[in-house]
């Protein structure tokens, strides 16, 4: 190897580490240096080998089940992301580590513990949404077609209604698991935001809302009609009341 | 392979800590087992290795405070794998690939690319490298890690993990064409 770059600079443009004056540079390089050239062509050529032999080894289904007995963990837990939805991941993960220190001090002062974990579960359960794949599984504006894809497979008939006109546009349903329970799961979009609406049966007689705010996430929980609904999103905290009162109409 | 994390479940964390572990690090888990298995070259070691990993992880949880939750996690399935190889002293992992024996001339795209297209012989050839390489390796083209993460999981300054990268895939281009060096000039 005669030229220093395809030893250094090269891996570098080929991982797309190198800023954009750097790239820049380098590929004006490339035109010129076939010792370059021919390096990037074989690192393409290795990395689709690489792929196609698909060398990702999974995870046996004995191991997943040790771990989850190690760990006291009773529920289903999100399947590992494929490699595409990570940043999905970390962008969740940002979001929850940054309002974290935050939300240790309120606990410390609510001592309400049944809410925090409920309010957790919730704002887990967004998060889980969030993730690619995750959000509908009935994708539909229209609560004609939401509604009746419900029925059969809940034990209650969560009100379904399209607030489009109200700035809250219906995106779809789909069914989730909060705090043990088989739950509807609305969802709403409020300008670039989305809105979950978790609904389960409840016995309790109708409260007002309560609102919070976990994780950095603000959640708004009202009962009515013999139904818990629980509002999430990271939108403003007057949203929910909005879509609240849209909801008791 | 005996071990006294093994065999019992770890201390319960407080809930908030639980549901937290349970949406951060568990959905990591095939990336922990991924990991294990090409620095340790066997499924069944990776398996023991994954599952303490995790454990400890739990344990070290309520002192995770924030930032790159997959790195983290990979740090201590590293350093979990590496306890291992220290123990494990069967000899295997001591006969590293030579650089000078094999020689550093590069093979041909074309030898390279029928080479790349046998599993088992790109299996092979990874393993065959150092586990500082193949770690490198691992994380960048399985696991789509970047530089500074690459830097965080394996200790390696960041501005030598581009290096460390260039010798890594030589060598296994090396070692994938066989030891004569295929059909290079």
């Amino acid at each position: 190897m005669s030229c220093d770059r395809a030893d250094t600079i090269l891996h570098g443009y080929f991982d797309n580490e190198l800023d954009a004056l750097g790239a820049a540079e380098f590929e004006h390089h490339l035109e010129q240096c076939s010792e370059c050239a021919d390096g990037l062509a074989a690192l393409k050529s290795l990395r689709s080998s690489m792929n196609r032999a698909q060398l990702y080894e999974k995870t046996p289904a004995a191991l997943r089940k040790k771990v989850l007995a190690d760990l006291h963990v009773a529920r289903p837990v999100v399947i590992a992301p494929a490699r595409t939805q990570w940043r999905w991941l970390a962008v969740a993960a940002a979001l929850l580590l940054f309002a974290y220190a935050g939300w240790r001090v309120v606990s410390v002062f609510r001592g309400d513990n049944h809410e925090t974990v409920l309010a957790a579960e919730v704002v887990d359960a967004h998060l889980r949404s969030l993730q690619p794949g995750h959000l509908t599984d009935v994708l539909s504006t229209d609560q004609h077609t939401v509604k009746p894809w419900f029925d059969g497979k809940l034990d209650f008939s969560p009100p379904v209604r399209d607030f489009a006109a109200q700035g809250f546009p219906l995106q779809g349903g789909r069914l989730d698991v909060v705090n043990g329970r088989t739950t509807a799961a609305l969802v709403y979009g409020r300008r670039k935001h989305l809105v979950n609406v978790f609904i389960w049966l409840s016995s309790e007689p109708d409260a007002v809302p309560r609102e919070g705010s976990t994780q950095g996430y603000q959640w708004l929980e009202w009962r009515a009609g013999g139904m818990e609904f629980c509002a999430v999103s990271d939108t403003a905290p007057a949203d929910l009341e909005q879509l609240q009162r849209l909801f008791a109409e | 392979m005996s071990n006294p994390v093994l065999g019992k479940g770890a201390d319960v964390l407080e809930a908030q800590d639980q549901v937290r572990f349970e949406t951060l690090v568990l959905p990591h888990l095939d990336s922990a087992f991924n990991l294990a298995r090409w620095l340790l070259r066997s499924g069944a070691d990776a398996e023991d290795a994954a599952q303490e990993a995790m454990l400890r992880s739990y344990r070290f949880f309520p002192g995770f405070h924030g930032g790159d939750v997959r790195a983290w996690l990979l740090q201590i399935v590293r350093n979990t794998c590496y306890t291992w190889l220290e123990k494990d002293r069967h000899g295997k992992d001591m006969t590293e690939f030579n650089e000078e024996m094999h020689g550093p001339a590069s093979p041909t795209p074309e030898a390279l690319a029928i080479a790349g297209d046998n599993r088992e012989r790109l299996t092979h050839a990874l393993e065959s490298l150092p586990p500082r390489f193949r770690e490198v390796l691992v994380l960048r083209e399985l696991e789509g890690c970047s530089y500074k993460e690459i830097s965080v999981i394996t200790a390696i300054p960041i501005g030598t993990v581009m290096s460390t990268l260039s010798r890594a895939r030589r060598q296994l281009q090396v070692a994938l064409v066989g030891p004569a060096g295929g059909d290079c000039p």
